[in-house]
């Protein structure tokens, strides 16, 4: 039962933090600063949690460095969602295949 | 602007519905990955299959649920339970904020609530990477893929433990930092100022790993310190121009 408890406090806390900046912000911010500093948030969030995060989950760390490498390029050659995802799993796969023979 | 806008069964919607689910199948594919390893922290914690599934559904946090699977397994307080919950999960207010400004003021209300509820980095990410206002049955679209695969992960994990080899784990692994990839580099293609913030958030985040005092921060801690600092430096030095409805897009 407490086990329980544990969890529906989890769930809660964490609805918390997100459903409230959506619900109490009703209306479109007008102040500059805010609206730029929330215009950057989800690039600089989503940069920090890449980068050295992608060398570090691999075996390999070169692994992961080529992945990154060759997923900005994909991306920049405007690959989608899908293709840029798989292909980073892709790279880490052959690159820690031939890591083994050479 | 009328509501029919928003009905579920209007062909637009049915699009954007569609157009989630596909993209939600590749955030599947990358939880069920990663989210194994969290199960064996459930099985630790000395939780059953079910209860990790369950708790997984709920919360879809890894970092969040590992620092409170690991605090149940220590034996902890409610109270603490909430605390650290609401710190290490605290970089999602920031998310939710910007999600706030991309809302059609027309939208029924009641889709923030749902919306909110699976506001993971990933899910924000894609919603946030399409043009203009957000589509909530988009969201909804990459629920119904991307969910499943964080909650039966966890299960399996709990049930199993680690059954796949390394090398898949690995390259598994890795495919939600491919996402995060796809979403910030087309926009930093266009805009160089966002090209560059890149590349600095990407040299911070590796210094602040090895700086002292602020690597002993936990990874949620620092997430949001950087995010504040980097995103207020961006905010002050280039400002959005005031007229843009979306700035800089």
């Amino acid at each position: 039962m407490m086990t329980w408890a544990y969890i529906a406090v989890m769930a809660l806390a964490t609805y918390a933090i997100r459903v409230l900046p959506l619900t109490l912000i009703k209306r479109p911010i007008r102040n500059r600063f805010i609206r730029s500093f929330l215009y950057y948030v989800p690039y600089v969030t989503l940069a920090i949690m890449t980068f050295p995060a992608i060398v570090q989950a691999t075996e390999q760390p070169l692994a992961g460095i080529l992945a990154l490498i060759g997923d900005i390029l994909i991306a920049w050659f405007g690959g989608s969602l899908f293709v840029v995802a798989v292909s980073c799993c892709g790279i880490v796969f052959l690159a820690e295949l031939l890591m083994k023979f050479v | 602007m009328n509501n029919n806008q928003y009905a579920c069964g209007a062909p637009h919607n049915r699009i954007a519905l569609k157009a989630g689910f596909r993209d939600g199948i590749p955030i599947g594919l990358g939880y069920l990955a990663v989210s194994f390893s969290l199960g064996i922290a459930v099985r630790d914690a000395g939780l059953t299959w079910f209860q990790g599934l369950m708790a997984s559904w709920l919360c879809t946090t890894s970092t969040g649920e590992y620092a409170a699977f690991s605090l149940i397994a220590a034996g902890t307080t409610l109270l603490e339970i909430a605390f650290v919950t609401l710190i290490i999960n605290a970089r999602y207010m920031l998310m939710s904020c910007a999600m706030s400004q991309r809302i059609d003021p027309d939208m029924p209300f009641w889709h923030r609530f749902v919306i909110a509820f699976h506001l993971t980095d990933e899910l924000f990410g894609i919603a946030i990477a399409r043009r203009g206002k957000l589509n909530p049955y988009y969201s909804y679209g990459a629920f119904l893929t991307a969910v499943p695969g964080w909650a039966i992960g966890t299960a399996l994990g709990t049930v199993v433990g680690s059954i796949l080899p390394p090398a898949l784990t690995s390259a598994l692994s890795v495919a939600l930092y491919g996402m995060f990839i796809a979403i910030v580099i087309p926009p930093a293609r266009k805009n160089k100022i966002v090209a560059g913030l890149i590349l600095v958030c990407f040299a911070a985040s590796y210094v602040s790993g090895i700086v002292p005092l602020l690597n002993q921060l936990s990874e949620g801690m620092r997430i949001i310190l950087l995010t504040v600092v980097l995103s207020s430096a961006a905010a002050l030095l280039f400002p959005c121009k005031e007229e843009e409805e979306v700035p800089a897009e």
